[in-house]
Parts: C-alpha cells; sequence; structure tokens
C-alpha cells in the first residue's frame, strides 16, 4: 500500500533537518520535500543525500504540488505569517514549529484529538511541549490553580531567534499552560546555562492546587511520562513528584534522540518530536477520512 | 575634593532576598524615604529576583511590582528608582509598567556570557527614557575576554553603563580589579561594580572596582541581602570618605537608617556563617542559600553539601529548581 499523506518541510536549519530524520519510515505520513531559499544549504544538502526532492525557492515549489497535504513550517514567526494564508488557500494543513501562533496551540498527548481537522496548529514552545502534559494530568485530577514552569537549557541549544525575543517564549509558554493544560493562572522562566559540557533540558513543573490528592496525583503524572515517552524517548522524571500541602512539584530531564541535532538539546527535539507525532496523527486522520468516502 | 563615586543602593531589593520578599510597600517607603533623606543617589526596590520574580522558584513576594513601584516613587524627592530586570523571568511588559509607575533606572541583568539575551529590554528602556544599565552576573565564572565580549554587546544594545557582578561572592580584589579595568578600558563606559561579603571582601572589593575605574558601586544597609549580603552602605561610606572620594551621602545620616530604620525589619542578622561562606568558596549565586537550608532540612543532607555540588554542576544564578534535585540525589546516594 503506497497510500500515505505526503508531506513537506519549509526550512532547512537545525530544526527542519532533525525533523526530516524523524519523519522517515512513518507509517501514514511520507516525507516528500523540504524547501529552503538558500540553493547552497547545508540542510538542502542534506536532504538532497537522503533522497528528498528540494528546492529553494520557498513555499512555491511546495503550492504548486498538488499530492503535498501536510506542510511544517520550521522558519520563524514573520515567514510562516506569510505562510500560513497561502497554506489554507492551497488546502495543505500547517503544523507551525514557530511563535507565530496563527492556530490553535497543540501539544499531541493532550490536546491533538480537538484540533485535527484545524488547517494550522502551533506546537506552542519547546518548555510548553515539555510541562504542558504534566499540567494537563495533574490539572485532570486536583485542579491546577496555577502552574508555573521552568525551563532550563544549554546556552548552546538557544538560538538567537530565541535570545532576541525571551520574552515570546515565557509568555507564549504561559499562555499554553493555561488554555492547553488546563491551569487558571501560569508562568514561566527561562534560564540559559552555559556549561560545558552542554547541560541537557531540564523542566520544572510547580502547580498549586484544589485537591491534592497524593496518590492520584503521583499516578496521573507517572502515566503522562509513560505517554511522553513514546514519541520523546529520552524523557523522564528527576524526582519522584513532591506533594507538600496544595503545592505539586515535578521535575524533568529530556534527552534529545541525537537524531541530527546534539543529545544535550533536548528542547529543540521535543518540538520535533511533537511535530512529527501531530503530522503522524492527521495523516492517519485524513486517510480514515478518505477510506470513509 | 576626590572623585565623585556614586552609589546605588540595593537594600529593597538584594535585601528582599534575606527577608524571603516580605517587605512591604510601607517598609520600603519608610527606608526609601530615610535614605533619600540621607543622600542616597539611586535605590533599587523590588523582588530579590527583580520584576516579575514572584514565584515558587524564587519565593511569592508579599505585594506586587507594582505596589512597591508606586508607594516608593511617591516618597523620593532626589534619588532616583531604579528596578532590576532578568530577562527569561521578568518581561518587557513589566518594565513598561514599572516605568510608568515611577521607575527611572532599568538594571537589566544577565548571566555573565548571555547578555544578548537582554538586548530588546535594554532598547526598551531607552525608548522608554529610563536609564539603562547592563548587569553582567557571575563574572567570577567567565575570564576577562568574555566579559569585556559580553560588556561591549550591552554597549552597542545601547546600554548607558555596565556592571560587572559579583554575584557569588567569590572573587577577590584582584580579580575585580583585572575585570573592572578591562570592561572600562573597553567600552569608555560608566562602569559599576556589585559585591557580596561571602568571603569577607564586599568593603574590599568595592575598593579595588573603584581604584580600577568604577564610578558606580552597590551597597546595601547592614549588608542586608543574598548569602552573607552586600558590602555595607554606612561601612563604605566611612571608607570611601576616608581616602577623601565624594558620595553625596551624609555618614550620621546613613548610619542611622541602618541602624535605626532597617535593623527593627530584619528577620535575621546577615553574618558570614558556614552555609554563606560556603556560597563564596564553591562560587553559587547568592541567593540559594535559603533555599538549600530548607533543602537540607527537607532531606537531611548538609546544605554545605549541596552548594558545593551546585558549583560543581556549574549552575547559574535562577537556578533553585536544582537544589531540591541535587538535596535529593544526595540523600539517596549516602
Amino acid at each position: 500500500m503506497t497510500n500515505k499523506i505526503k508531506a513537506a518541510i519549509i526550512g532547512p536549519g537545525n530544526i527542519g533537518i532533525d525533523l526530516m530524520y524523524k519523519l522517515m519510515n512513518r507509517k501514514y505520513i511520507e516525507l516528500d520535500m523540504v524547501v529552503g531559499i538558500i540553493p547552497e544549504s547545508e540542510g538542502l544538502k542534506l536532504a538532497r543525500e537522503n533522497g528528498f526532492k528540494t528546492s529553494h525557492e520557498g513555499i512555491d515549489a511546495i503550492l504548486a504540488n498538488e499530492e503535498i497535504k501536510i506542510v511544517f513550517d520550521a522558519t520563524g514567526a514573520r515567514p510562516h505569517l506569510l505562510h500560513a494564508p497561502l497554506l489554507k488557500e492551497n488546502n495543505k494543513i500547517a503544523i507551525d514549529l514557530t511563535p507565530a501562533a496563527v492556530g490553535p496551540y497543540v501539544v499531541p498527548v493532550v490536546n491533538l484529538e480537538e484540533h485535527l481537522k484545524s488547517p494550522n496548529v502551533n506546537l506552542v514552545t519547546c518548555g510548553g511541549q515539555a510541562t504542558i502534559p504534566i499540567v494537563a494530568a495533574i490539572n485532570k485530577v486536583a485542579d491546577v490553580k496555577y502552574a508555573e514552569i521552568v525551563a532550563t537549557i544549554s546556552s548552546k541549544s538557544a538560538g538567537p531567534g530565541t535570545r532576541q525575543n525571551i520574552d515570546e517564549f515565557t509568555q507564549t509558554t504561559a499562555r499554553g499552560l493555561v488554555e492547553v493544560g488546563g491551569a487558571d493562572k501560569g508562568k514561566a522562566i527561562i534560564i540559559l546555562n552555559p556549561a560545558e559540557p552542554p547541560i541537557m533540558m531540564r523542566d520544572t513543573i510547580y502547580t498549586r492546587v484544589a485537591n491534592p490528592d497524593e496518590k492520584e496525583i503521583t499516578r496521573a503524572v507517572l502515566e503522562m511520562v509513560e505517554k511522553v515517552k513514546q514519541y520523546v524517548p529520552g524523557y523522564q522524571l528527576k524526582v519522584p513528584p513532591i506533594i507538600e500541602g496544595d503545592k505539586v512539584t515535578v521535575m524533568l530531564e529530556i534527552e534529545g534522540a541525537g537524531h541530527y541535532l546534539p543529545k544535550y538539546a533536548g528542547n529543540l527535539d521535543i518540538m520535533t518530536a511533537a511535530a512529527a507525532a501531530a503530522g503522524e496523527k492527521i495523516a492517519q486522520s485524513l486517510l480514515e477520512a478518505k477510506e470513509g468516502n | 575634593m576626590g572623585r565623585k563615586i556614586r552609589i546605588i543602593d540595593t537594600t529593597l531589593r538584594d535585601g528582599m532576598h534575606a527577608v524571603s520578599h516580605q517587605f512591604s510597600p510601607e517598609d520600603m517607603a519608610e527606608i526609601a524615604k530615610s535614605l533619600d533623606e540621607a543622600g542616597v543617589d539611586t535605590i533599587e526596590i523590588g523582588h530579590g529576583d527583580g520584576l516579575g520574580g514572584s514565584s515558587f522558584q524564587y519565593g511569592f513576594s508579599a505585594y506586587s511590582d507594582e505596589d512597591y513601584v508606586t508607594a516608593v516613587s511617591k516618597v523620593l524627592k532626589n534619588a532616583k528608582l531604579d528596578v532590576l530586570l532578568l530577562p527569561g523571568i521578568g518581561t518587557k511588559k513589566e518594565l513598561e509598567a514599572a516605568s510608568k509607575y515611577g521607575a527611572k533606572v532599568a538594571r537589566v541583568a544577565t548571566h555573565v556570557t548571555e547578555a544578548d539575551v537582554g538586548e530588546q529590554h535594554i532598547k526598551l528602556a531607552k525608548d522608554l527614557g529610563m536609564e539603562a544599565v547592563g548587569f553582567l552576573m557571575m563574572s567570577h565564572m567567565a575570564d576577562v575576554k568574555t566579559i569585556v565580549e559580553q560588556a561591549m554587546l550591552f554597549a552597542s544594545y545601547g546600554a548607558d553603563t555596565i556592571y560587572v557582578t559579583d554575584s557569588a561572592g567569590a572573587l577577590t580584589p584582584q580579580g575585580v580589579f583585572e575585570r573592572i579595568k578591562a570592561v572600562k578600558e573597553a567600552t569608555g563606559l560608566p562602569i559599576g561594580h556589585h559585591a557580596h561579603n561571602n568571603l569577607g571582601l564586599a568593603v574590599a572589593n568595592t575598593l579595588a572596582a573603584i581604584e580600577a575605574g568604577a564610578e558606580v558601586v552597590d551597597a546595601t544597609c547592614k549588608g542586608l541581602g543574598a548569602g552573607a549580603g552586600n558590602t555595607q552602605i554606612e561601612v563604605l561610606v566611612a571608607v570611601l570618605h576616608k581616602l577623601g572620594y565624594e558620595t553625596g551621602i551624609d555618614l550620621y545620616k546613613i548610619m542611622d537608617v541602618a541602624d535605626d530604620v532597617v535593623v527593627p525589619k530584619m528577620k535575621r542578622p546577615i553574618v558570614i556563617d558556614k552555609n554563606s561562606l560556603t556560597i563564596g568558596y564553591a562560587g553559587v549565586y547568592g541567593s540559594f542559600l535559603l533555599h538549600a537550608l530548607r533543602a537540607a532540612e527537607k532531606f537531611g543532607v548538609d546544605a554545605r553539601d549541596i552548594l558545593f555540588e551546585m558549583g560543581q554542576r556549574r549552575t547559574v544564578g535562577g537556578q533553585e529548581d536544582m537544589i531540591v534535585d541535587v538535596a535529593y540525589e544526595l540523600s539517596k546516594n549516602r
């Protein structure tokens, strides 16, 4: 059965190329093309070497191809604002890895089901992908009044985009804690650590809950960690959930899969892993809709 | 008359660490008013971790940034009101609000190797008509060349003043001297120093900074601050006056502020004990102190072991959550 949904990646940078490796050998989605704007870029060269079509004409090369149904945008917020309406007009579903947030925030393990038919989904931030599942899990059993997360990443894994707009990270992540995680209020903190060798991504999630049922909270957190592990194998609990009064503390460490990005860049890995997981699920739903007809 | 040294009092910001961020706006207004009357040039206020610092991670402050800034700006006649912002914790939105409620100086603090996360905040401060200070924290963790590069970044964003900060109280006078001198020569801007007293060197290091060319230095009443506290302002004023420097501060009055206004509001004395000394020796962020003491009690380990391990792992300012992680591991490996 060659019956797979064809997809493309815009933006052959670190994120785009790591995603390319993650989209190989999938059941429902098939990467067809990687596009950029610099003909001699390292990313496009790697894409060609791995047998994918490439173009340096940006999004136009994708719009011309009717077979492509899902497009991952790994460029930046500004380009995505231009790409989003074009993709929609051409009936292509956008999975947005930039901070543009044209479509609803999606964390695959929490709320993808609700947005399977959305023409555009946004992946929040790396800190959001790492921490929102835990907040959502705790909220389900204990009603989260306030969620605060601290993401510590290695300096080397924070690119110029993140650095020049660090407020965007904290504000977007805080919104995601509320909109997707279900907290009444959210706050996010990010810390860059320049230590060598680079540190793994660490995330601490603090919540204040209405029903501090220790057993239920611990069970919910452990279950959620297992679920996220299915698409991010390096996702692990550092310290068992600590419950003190109505405060719950959960500490995670995220090791990257090391597909293209180094293993310490768990923050980038969790974004590409979430994108690939979302793409696969959306492709499956498109195929099922087709069969249903 | 000797050279004029500008002193920024941080009793109401760094000192907040020592009272777990529990000063009330009335406490702040009273202390700030008397500092102003004593002739202090600039007064920094707010949560110990700056705007937006109130959190589980660093401790919740008793009141909001807005409450503090509003209360203090109302009572100041001559002194400039200053706020601290750590990008990644506070945001431009909070800086705009602080400016609206009367803050005139913005100090944008980043780890010593990460000045570029502060570009937008420095530029915003300038757009708001504020004085902008680039504040390089944990400067003991970087060599002189790196510090100069990072200072030049802050200068390129439009910072009016550059601070080379010893957040861990880990430097000795020679280390301060060479850092300040190099940054002064490279940028040509006014240079500042912020010291901690974990090794008993806060006044000595502040003097070394001034001798190396610093024009601005931080100090607090009774040394109230994170770890073993900061440079003690009343002591520093006495020393500087003895050496012939001009500070604009009345020595008797600042002594009175420290002993009669601040002391009654302190929760614990500021001393160099085994734990704050360990902070300076291990080179870790000063505000880890109370967090390490709590974790030590919870997990039944020695706070010094936690602090040393935090140093081994090359943690930076703001990583208070790691303390729990380290204490847990130490308790398991026993």
